[in-house]
């Protein structure tokens, strides 16, 4: 009895520790309410390490320390200092244990001293523990806390969680106040919240109004969840058709401008993709940055074997279509083994740079990933530059008239031989660019290329081959129909679906969504 | 009438058909010969491992055969020819699967191994009438023939050509890949359907089925050849022909190209689906891997190389890449992609009419000196 008196009449943090660490759980509990009325910084910390079970004491000196696991020993950091005092065995120290209750209490006290902190982020914090542990003794706390605040953020927070916990109050008018405010919101974490309030005064009849409103709130929260449903969907779907769209763009100029069938397209991305991790291996102080190197990079090695590819073998194939097709195929072979021999069969690392990391949080209920973001972004890019090169440049031009009427192009001046290495070494290099950018999303390895390149054809095919518009429309049409089957029928299914649709689709017709009419079609065969 | 129409073709024969058919009979009876007479000891001794895998060699050239008779004769590439192989073999897999019976790792009296494993109460249905002989025989010869009259029928009808055709047929083996690699499906998913027991009673680890096995193998290749060659000599062949040369104006003739087409995929597929089921009982495994369009692809090198439109020069093509294929990936596993890239390469570059090619050329030369010399 004596020293449990003793016990809670200490106040400041090293008198309560000292007795924290012969207490009894409910002498702790009124020594926590103390400590958190001391309302330090350090106070804090000393609570969030008790809430977190690091709060320790060393046995024989009696001194109270934080103590972080080190392999087998424990790091100890002594409070009242602040000094690291070293490592030592588990048996030496003994920790500050708490129970259920007094965790909950602990936490309690945290979120109330946090809410008045300076430092924004506690307060959200706080006001998310309040909302979450659901402690309605906090209420008047919570509102006056929202009359001091000035930081956008942490009101909403404070809002929803007073919105939260008025609706368990009892009180009628606070109860009216919250429900047309979460009506505003619809966030859906507070679904629990509206459903605990209509288990509780479902019998009573003076509720009926405001139990009618909360089945209306719930109503809305869930169409609202459908609608961002549908809007994730449609983003997945869309990034998805940019990254097909990224990597069957280079093969509608090889295949769609020129008529080869390149079956290398693929290992063309596979080596764009292994640009960008020997460019991280050689700069790795650059890893923020090394997409952007990597870019040009990319283009050019691919490009460049594109046109040894196209002078070397490709140029005695024109016009057999069938023969380029196995040529080409033979050279991924070769490219496939090249790179198992030079970095290895296993894949390869690649890092992702920090902004491409993270989320855009637009909704409680809907958040985009930046990197899908920045894909879809890219892939528009790409589109734009290649519509500009191909319509208004020179070379653009030459491309085009190559295409349609060779021999008068040649009549004309244009050197044919020299626009169609070109040609084909763009197609190629594009595809290394894609490859920059599938290193992100897909593991980098040499069987890469292959995974895609039965993907690019059906992009290709299904958009209309010679037409960069309808590879667009072709990837994005593909890329969401699929993120639309997927929750229906899973992954897989999804894409054999896909793929007989392609099927049917090509026999309906077969020259793709936008075929080329008139002369240029003719010439197209 | 067809074996009439058959024998009179070999008597009748060309001098091609004839080496061919000799070739076959002595392989027919020299590797048995081999294996059963030779002692153990001696260098030319052939194992069982040997002739089970001569016997894969044969299979490997029948599947070349079929794709020759519509790519050589009729111009259509089909990218998908291990979908037909591969269906075969699925058929007379699970024929083995039933087999089995109560002798399974779970002694279940009907459902195999895996089913037991995944927790299945039922046989699905595919699996029913498969306990049967020749309700297999029948379904190796159904399957593969159906799905390339379904697939066939509706692209010839819609006229798909050329590359856009080959481009669907790839599809339709990579779909099937996928489908069956799901566990769902209902044919053992990833690791297909093994641990075969035995045909009728007989091991099939016994070296006596080994060698039935082996000569029912050249058996069917020899009836392939002769169904072959007495179809692209028949008028009908020389319709095809003609479709591989200027389609359009066999259609202006008034041709109906896409029934002679689409009766030449699946004729093609059937002996592509035999293949398959002549296939697995000699390698003792059938996986979704067969389906891998980088499979399907393999064939077509096999008959470009040894020669397009030539019938035995798709099986020595299919042959001899694989022997080639089964000593590189022992001895040098490293090199073989490279060997069969620049082989790809190499052939449609330099070798348009193939191993053949070569040979024809080799005998005109000597003929015009024989005629110079005179």
């Amino acid at each position: 009895m004596f020293n449990a008196s003793n016990n809670v009449y200490a106040d400041n943090i090293d008198e309560i520790l000292s007795a924290l660490q012969k207490s009894n759980f409910s002498e702790k509990e009124e020594l926590i309410t103390k400590l958190g009325n001391i309302q330090t910084n350090k106070s804090l910390k000393v609570l969030k390490s008790l809430e977190k079970g690091i709060l320790y004491y060393i046995k024989e000196s009696k001194i109270n320390v934080f103590a972080k696991k080190v392999d087998k020993k424990y790091e100890l950091t002594d409070i009242t200092s602040g000094k690291n005092i070293g490592l030592i065995k588990k048996n030496k120290i003994k920790r500050i244990s708490l129970n259920n209750k007094l965790r909950k209490h602990t936490r309690t006290i945290i979120a109330k001293s946090s809410l008045l902190s300076d430092n924004k982020n506690m307060r959200i914090e706080a006001a998310k523990i309040i909302f979450e542990s659901n402690l309605i003794e906090l209420l008047p706390l919570i509102s006056q806390a929202l009359e001091n605040e000035k930081n956008k953020n942490v009101i909403k927070e404070l809002l929803k969680t007073q919105a939260s916990l008025s609706l368990l109050s009892g009180d009628k008018l606070l109860i009216n106040k919250s429900l047309d405010y979460l009506m505003k919101t619809t966030d859906p974490e507070i679904i629990s919240v509206v459903n605990q309030f209509i288990e509780k005064h479902k019998t009573e009849d003076s509720y009926k109004e405001e139990i009618i409103k909360a089945n209306n709130l719930l109503n809305k929260i869930n169409s609202d969840l459908k609608l961002y449903k549908l809007i994730e969907n449609l983003f997945f779907g869309l990034s998805l058709g940019s990254v097909l769209f990224i990597a069957s763009v280079g093969l509608a100029i090889t295949f769609g401008v020129m008529g080869v069938i390149n079956l290398a397209h693929g290992e063309m991305i596979m080596i764009g993709a292994y640009t960008t991790y020997v460019i991280q291996l050689i700069f790795p102080q650059l890893i923020e940055y090394s997409l952007f190197i990597a870019l040009p990079f990319a283009f050019l090695v691919t490009g460049l074997i594109g046109v040894v590819i196209e002078r070397l073998v490709i140029r005695y194939l024109y016009g057999k279509p069938l023969e380029t097709l196995l040529a080409t195929f033979g050279i991924s072979l070769i490219l496939q083994q090249l790179v198992r021999s030079i970095f290895s069969p296993i894949n390869m690392p690649v890092t992702t740079p920090q902004w491409m990391s993270g989320m855009l949080n637009i909704h409680p209920a809907l958040s985009l990933a930046y990197g899908r973001l920045y894909i879809i972004a890219f892939s528009i890019a790409i589109f734009i530059a290649l519509l500009i090169l191909l319509r208004k440049s020179h070379f653009g031009i030459k491309i085009r008239a190559v295409m349609q009427n060779r021999p008068m192009a040649r009549a004309m001046g244009i050197k044919t031989n020299w626009i169609d290495s070109m040609t084909f070494g763009l197609g190629s290099g594009i595809a290394g660019i894609a490859g920059v950018a599938l290193s992100q999303i897909t593991n980098v390895g040499p069987n890469l290329g292959q995974s895609y390149i039965i993907d690019c054809f059906m992009v290709v095919v299904f958009g209309g081959v010679g037409n960069i518009w309808g590879t667009l429309s072709g990837a994005f049409l593909l890329g969401v129909g699929n993120k639309f089957l997927e929750p229906y029928s899973g992954a897989v299914l999804a894409k054999i679906i896909t793929l007989i649709f392609l099927i049917v689709f090509i026999q309906k017709k077969p020259k793709g969504m936008f075929a080329l009419k008139g002369r240029a079609a003719e010439i197209n065969q | 009438m067809i074996s009439n129409f058959i024998i009179l073709n070999i008597l009748r024969g060309d001098i091609r058909t004839k080496v061919f058919l000799s070739i076959l009979l002595f392989v027919a009876i020299i590797v048995p010969l081999l294996n059963i007479y030779v002692p153990a000891s001696s260098y030319f001794h052939l194992t069982d491992y040997h002739i089970s895998l001569f016997g894969k060699y044969l299979t490997y050239g029948l599947l070349a055969l079929s794709l020759d008779l519509i790519w050589g004769y009729c111009g259509i590439l089909s990218l998908g020819h291990g979908a037909f192989f591969a269906l075969g073999g699925y058929c007379i897999g699970i024929h083995f699967m039933r087999e089995i019976g109560p002798r399974g790792v779970y002694g279940d009296p009907i459902l195999p191994d895996f089913m037991v494993f995944l927790n299945w109460s039922d046989l699905p249905l595919a699996w029913y009438g498969f306990d049967s002989f020749s309700y297999t025989l029948l379904m190796i010869i159904i399957v593969p023939g159906l799905l390339a009259f379904i697939f066939g029928w509706f692209a010839f009808k819609s006229r798909v050509n050329g590359v856009y055709f080959s481009i669907i047929t790839q599809a339709m083996t990579y779909a099937l890949m996928l489908a069956f690699f799901q566990n769902d499906f209902g044919f053992g998913g990833n690791n297909g359907l093994t641990d075969f027991k035995d045909i009728f009673g007989f091991s099939l680890q016994s070296h006596a089925t080994k060698i039935v096995l082996f000569l029912l193998s050249v058996l069917a290749l020899a009836i392939g050849y002769l169904v072959c060659n007495s179809f692209v000599n028949s008028h009908s062949g020389v319709v095809l022909k003609g479709i591989r040369d200027q389609e359009d104006r066999l259609r202006f003739l008034g041709y109906r190209v896409e029934n002679y087409k689409l009766s030449a995929f699946v004729v093609s597929a059937i002996l592509a689906g035999i293949a398959g089921a002549l296939y697995v009982p000699q390698v003792g495994i059938i996986n979704p891997g067969e389906f891998a369009p980088l499979k399907s692809i393999e064939v077509v090198v096999w008959v470009a190389l040894g020669g397009r439109g030539t019938l035995v020069g798709a099986i020595l093509g299919g042959v001899i890449v694989n022997l080639a294929k089964s000593y590189f990936t022992v001895n040098f596993p490293e090199i073989w992609l490279y060997f069969l890239g620049a082989l790809f390469v190499l052939v449609t570059l330099f070798l348009p009419n193939g191993l053949l090619g070569i040979i024809k050329k080799i005998f005109l030369f000597i003929k015009n000196k024989k005629e110079k010399s005179f």
